[in-house]
Formats: C-alpha cells, structure tokens, sequence
C-alpha cells in the first residue's frame, strides 16, 4: 500500500511539473493585463529547444536554459502584438500556437535528418534516487529535480507578486492600468517583462517534458499541455499558489489512471484515461465556481482612454 | 487620399495586408533556411492548382474547418470562445458513426438520420459548455478544452467496443454505403457511370480519384444561415447583444444565461456537422484511434479568425487554409523544405490578422491629418 500511496505522489509530481511552469507563466502574463493563450506553442519551442540543445552539447543544463531563453524570444511576438500594436491578444496567442510547433519541427527536421523527433539526449538529475533510499519503498518517490524547480519558481512567484512592490506594480497594471500610469508605472514595460517572463517560464515547462519526462522531442510531447495550464490559470483563479493546486490535481487524476489502469479494474483504459478531465470540471463545479479575471485582462493600454 | 482611406478601412484589406505578409516572412524563413521560396511556392501553387484532382481535394479538406470555422466565429460574435470545436467536431464523427454503421435505411432516409445525429452530439457537447457557464459561472475555455480530450477518449473508446471495432484494426466499423454523401458515388463502380464520365477528363479525375462531397454546398449553405441568424433575426440582435455588452443586454431585458446556452448549442452543432459530414463524405467514413487532435476544430479557430469572424468570410478563409495544408505537402515532395513552413505561413498570417486590426484606426489618423492639411 505504502508503495503505491508513494508511486501515486511521484508520478502526480511528474506529471504535475510542466503544467506547473506553463500555469506560472500564464498567471504572470495575466496578472498584468495580458491573456496568453500562447503557452502551448511556446512550450512546444522550449521543449524542442531544450531537447536538441542537450542533445549536441551533452549538458541538459544548458538545454533548460536554452529552452528558456526560446520561449522568452517568441513571447516577444506576443508581447510586440498585443502591448506595442494593441493587438487581440487571443489571436495573437493562437498565432503564437501555430508559429511555435512549426518552427519546432521546422528546425527539427533540418537539424535530425528530416525526422520529427530529436535523438534522445541528456537528461536532468533525478532526486531521492536509490543511491539515497536503497530499494525501500521511498524510491518511489524519485522525482526530477524539475519537480522542485516548478514549486521554488510558485514560492518565487506567489513572493514577487504579493510580498514585493514591483509584484503590487504588476497587478495594478492588471487590475487599473489608467491608475497605474498616473502612479508613473510604465505599464508598456511591465507588460512586456511579464510577458517574456512568462515565455521563459513556458519553455522551462517544456524543457521539463523533454528533459526530465521524455529525453527527446517528439511532435506529440506537447501536446494540449498548454491548454491545461491555462486551464489551470484559470482554475486557479490567477494566483500561483491557485494554479499550482490545480496542475497537482490534474496530475493527480493522471496519475491515479496510470495506477488504476496498472491493476486489474473493470475500467476501460479509455474512459480510466478520461478521469483527469472528467475530475477537472466536476471540482469546478463543487467547488470553484466563477473565477474572476484581472480587470484589464486581455485589454489593451490606451493612453487617455477613459 | 480618399478613396486610400476608404480601402484602408475595409476589413478585406487588413487580412489581404496580413496574407501578404504571411508569405513575404515565410519566404525570408525559407531563404533563411536555404531554399528557394519562389520553387516553394511554385510548388505550393501547384500542388494547389495543377490537375482537377488538387483541387477537388482542397475543397474537401476545407469543407470540415469552414464548418468549425463558422463554429467559432458565431461563438465569437456571441462573446463565447468556443475552444472547444475540435471536441464537438469529434463527438459528430462518433454519433455518425455510431448511427450509421448500425442503421441501413434507404439513403433519403438513412443520410438525414446519419448527418442529424452528428449535430445532436455535437450540439450537447456544446450546450454543456454553455450551460456550466451560464449556471456556475465556469469559464468556457476550461470545460472546452477538458471536453476536447473527453471526446477524443470517447472516440478511441467507441471504437474499441466490441460493437464496433472492425477485427484486427485499430478503428471502427465504417458506416454503411446507404450514409455516404459522395456526389454520386455509384458512377465509379458502374459500366454507365463509367462511360458517362469517360469522355469529360476532369470530371473523370475528380469523380474516380477524390471524395467529392456535398459538404461543401452545405457548408455555404450555413455560412449564409449563420450570417442570416446573426444580422437579421431578432435572435441574432440578442445573441451579439449578449456578446457586445452583457450587462446592457441583461438591462434591456435579454435573458443572458440563456443565450449563452443557446449560443453555444449552436456553435456545438454547426461542429458536430463538420465531423459528421466527415464521416458520411469522406473515406474511410469510420473512426480511427487518435493519439493526439486532428485539429479539424483548431484549425477553425484559425479559420474564424483569419475571416474576422465574419461568416461568409470563413467560407474563402477556409478555402486559403485548406488549399494550404494539401498544397503544403507538395513542398516537402518537390522541394525538400519541411512541411511544417506552412503551419508557421499560417501562425504568421494569423499574426498579422492581430497586427492589421490597426490598419483601419491608422487610416483614421491619415483621415484626420489630411482634414487638417485642407484647413
């Protein structure tokens, strides 16, 4: 029992971790005024990124960085589009959907020999491994070290933006940008920092699917993870701490199928594989209910504009 | 100056601005890349337009997303963003396949049946969303997209049924021939219809060699219902009231909670269509497992935007992105540049379509300044 109670834990924080970088971006985006529906197509970028990068240096470190730094750069565009030329910024963000998974395996395939997947390379360290715990049942419990990476970069978060006064900067943007402005904050620019941090963050979340989960790219390794971290955002009311609750509960409800389905239930694979999807609406329901964006989520800045 | 201003402000010619560009980037990429992007393009062209064939199969690879496309733009123009297409397109095709592989009536018949279950499917998945929406307040984003994979589940369940799944494959049972919406499908397989066609060489090649369908007549049918529903019913007022502004629609007496609903019902039909008309119109009429989306219902989201949500615009919109995706594939063959530089032109013309929305406000300004000048 105890194994499995430890396995349950180890492949919901597995499963968890990407949501969790990709949930963190889109609260910080969103929290300043800008709605990203882009996350999955920079998760994509970072993921790609962060595989090839640690495949040709043999140093998956750089790769997460690498990862990052991609994500951060076609966040730009989104950020160009909707803070410089007051774009829709849901467009922009499905554009940024289809222009980041393109590039991913438009570059994949000059860079692999045509292929869409990336050779396996390096991965990150894994924590608590047997070395630590023998062959106790706490080996279970062997989570990358991504896992805890994703819960410093919510603590960080959840202290920049309610502990900080550039954090109280960010969500006033969110909230009153016209307030803001005649504060002398420079909404423009906390627009944009947030929103490249929020790339960053996005390609960390793929970095720690082809660097930690799978150790390579292939076109299906993300694949709807964006979309649940956004879902997350929302489900976590647009608080890290909220967000980051949510990606555990959906990895949670991945994990329990995944043990579940390695037992011998009467449960089709198909409908057990439906759970965590199901369990998402039905606490929405129970528990959640409404959840109310930032004010000045998704609307553009206009000087003057009453 | 006038007349510059004028057809600056014209919605077609931001996108035509935006299609513009979405081809000069991806020329530069593939320069970048160290192609020849007027061979990529030539390719694209032709792999679009050289023989009957191409084009036949562009129409009918666009028939299901100017269908998810109206989808989401008549969910747009009602406030809702129904991400959720691609569920709704998914839950048609398992609703027709499920009617129609088990139901054999005579095609007047059985097609109605088959196509009108698709819709319900695809109208309930819908009404879900907007029902939670309007009930609990739950943002339609989350349900659609949880229902996305819901449905996806559900297709790859269905199929591995014992009722339907076809032995030793990994998909269902197709649908029975007396459901097939093919522009006269007997012609291929009899002595008469052969002969008929024989003499006409490209009728020849469209009718024996592609799938084409009347989804495609059905699909501009509805483009005009939609745009009829949206500006000239009394319906139609309440449900872009509601998108507009809630709280005045609310104020002028408009029931908001049951627009939404009903909003979302349709768009979740209008989806479901789209995946039927798949299943009845195109081989290999059954379901397949599914490891990730189709993106028939995404690629509407592309579709709808790149149409400014305009319901007759999606029809030409569907078109581009359909004559794209089949024509993509002859880059690659004849060229050697990866496909995926067609996904990356489409991100980019969506790009633009954001960008261009300045245009118009732009020649505002131009306007002005050319008012002042004559002052």
């Amino acid at each position: 029992m105890l194994n499995e109670i430890l396995l349950l834990i180890g492949i919901t924080l597995m499963y968890s971790t990407p949501l969790v970088f990709g949930a963190l971006g889109g609260v910080i985006s969103e929290r300043s005024g800008v709605i990203n529906i882009g996350i999955e197509g920079m998760m994509t970028v970072g993921a790609f990124t962060a595989a090839a990068v640690s495949y040709f240096t043999g140093n998956p470190w750089l790769g997460l960085l690498a990862a990052g730094a991609a994500g951060g750069l076609i966040s730009l565009l989104h950020a160009i589009a909707s803070v410089t030329f007051k774009a829709d910024q849901t467009i922009s963000g499905i554009a940024i959907n289809l222009i980041g998974p393109g590039f991913a395996l438009f570059f994949c395939r000059m860079l692999f020999d045509k292929a869409t997947m990336t050779l396996p390379g390096k991965t990150l360290p894994k924590l608590f491994d047997e070395k630590i715990f023998g062959d106790s049942a706490m080996k279970n419990l062997n989570v990358d070290i991504t896992v805890v990476l994703g819960l410093i970069a919510a603590i960080a978060m959840w202290f920049f933006l309610y502990k900080t006064k550039w954090g109280l900067h960010v969500r006033a943007v969110g909230e009153h940008p016209a307030a803001a402005d005649t504060l002398g904050i420079n909404v423009s620019r906390t627009r944009y920092l947030c929103v490249i941090v929020s790339g960053i963050l996005a390609g960390f979340g793929g970095a720690s699917m082809t660097l930690a989960i799978i150790s390579q790219f292939t076109p299906t390794a993300i694949s709807g993870q964006g979309f649940i971290a956004m879902a997350a955002v929302i489900f976590g009311k647009w608080t890290p701490f909220g967000a980051y609750g949510a990606c555990m509960l959906f990895g949670f409800a991945q994990a329990l199928t995944v043990v579940l389905g390695g037992g011998n239930f009467a449960v089709p694979s198909q409908i057990l594989a439906m759970l965590p999807y199901v369990l998402t609406i039905v606490v929405l329901i129970l528990f959640v209910g409404r959840s109310v964006a930032p004010k000045a989520d998704g609307e553009p800045y206009e000087k003057g504009v009453r | 100056m006038k007349t510059l201003v004028k057809v600056l402000k014209k919605p077609i010619t931001s996108t035509l601005i935006a299609i513009l560009f979405g081809f000069l980037v991806s020329a530069i990429i593939l320069a970048f890349a160290g192609y020849n992007p007027f061979e990529a393009f030539g390719a694209l062209f032709n792999g679009i337009f050289a023989r009957p064939k191409y084009i036949s199969n562009v129409i009918i690879k666009a028939t299901p997303i100017i269908l998810t496309g109206l989808s989401v733009a008549f969910a747009f123009k009602t406030g809702l963003f129904n991400i959720g297409a691609e569920g709704q397109y998914i839950a048609g095709t398992i609703a027709a396949v499920c009617v129609g592989a088990k139901l054999n009536l005579a095609p007047i018949i059985q097609v109605p049946i088959v196509v009108l279950s698709g819709v319900l499917a695809g109208a309930i998945f819908g009404i879900i969303i907007g029902y939670l929406k309007a009930k609990f307040g739950i943002h339609e984003v989350i349900t659609s997209i949880m229902l996305n994979w819901i449905a996806l589940y559900l297709s790859n369940f269905v199929l591995n049924t014992t009722a339907y799944h076809l032995p030793d494959s990994t998909s269902s049972y197709p649908v029975n021939e007396s459901s097939y919406t093919m522009l006269l499908p007997k012609w291929k397989t009899s002595d008469a219809g052969m002969a008929a066609l024989k003499p006409t060489k490209w009728l020849y090649e469209v009718m024996l060699k592609t799938d084409i369908n009347f989804g495609i007549l059905i699909a501009i049918i509805l483009a005009i219902v939609v745009w009829v529903l949206l500006y000239r019913s009394t319906k139609g007022y309440e449900l872009r009231s509601v998108g507009f502004n809630r709280d005045a629609a609310e104020f002028a007496g408009i029931n908001v909670n049951r627009n939404i609903t009903q909003a979302m019902l349709i768009a979740g039909a209008l989806a479901g269509l789209a995946g039927a008309l798949a299943i009845t119109g195109t081989s290999p009429h059954k379901l397949s497992t599914m490891a990730a989306f189709e993106n028939n219902g995404f690629n509407g989201l592309s579709v709808a935007l790149i149409a400014g949500s305009s319901p007759i615009g999606c029809i030409f919109a569907g078109l581009l992105f359909g004559g794209l995706l089949y024509g993509g594939q002859s880059v690659q063959q004849d060229v050697g540049a990866p496909t995926e530089i067609i996904n990356i032109m489409i991100g980019i013309i969506v790009f633009f379509v954001a960008l261009t929305k300045v245009v118009p406000s732009l020649a505002d300004k131009l306007e002005k300044r050319g008012a002042h000048r004559v002052k």
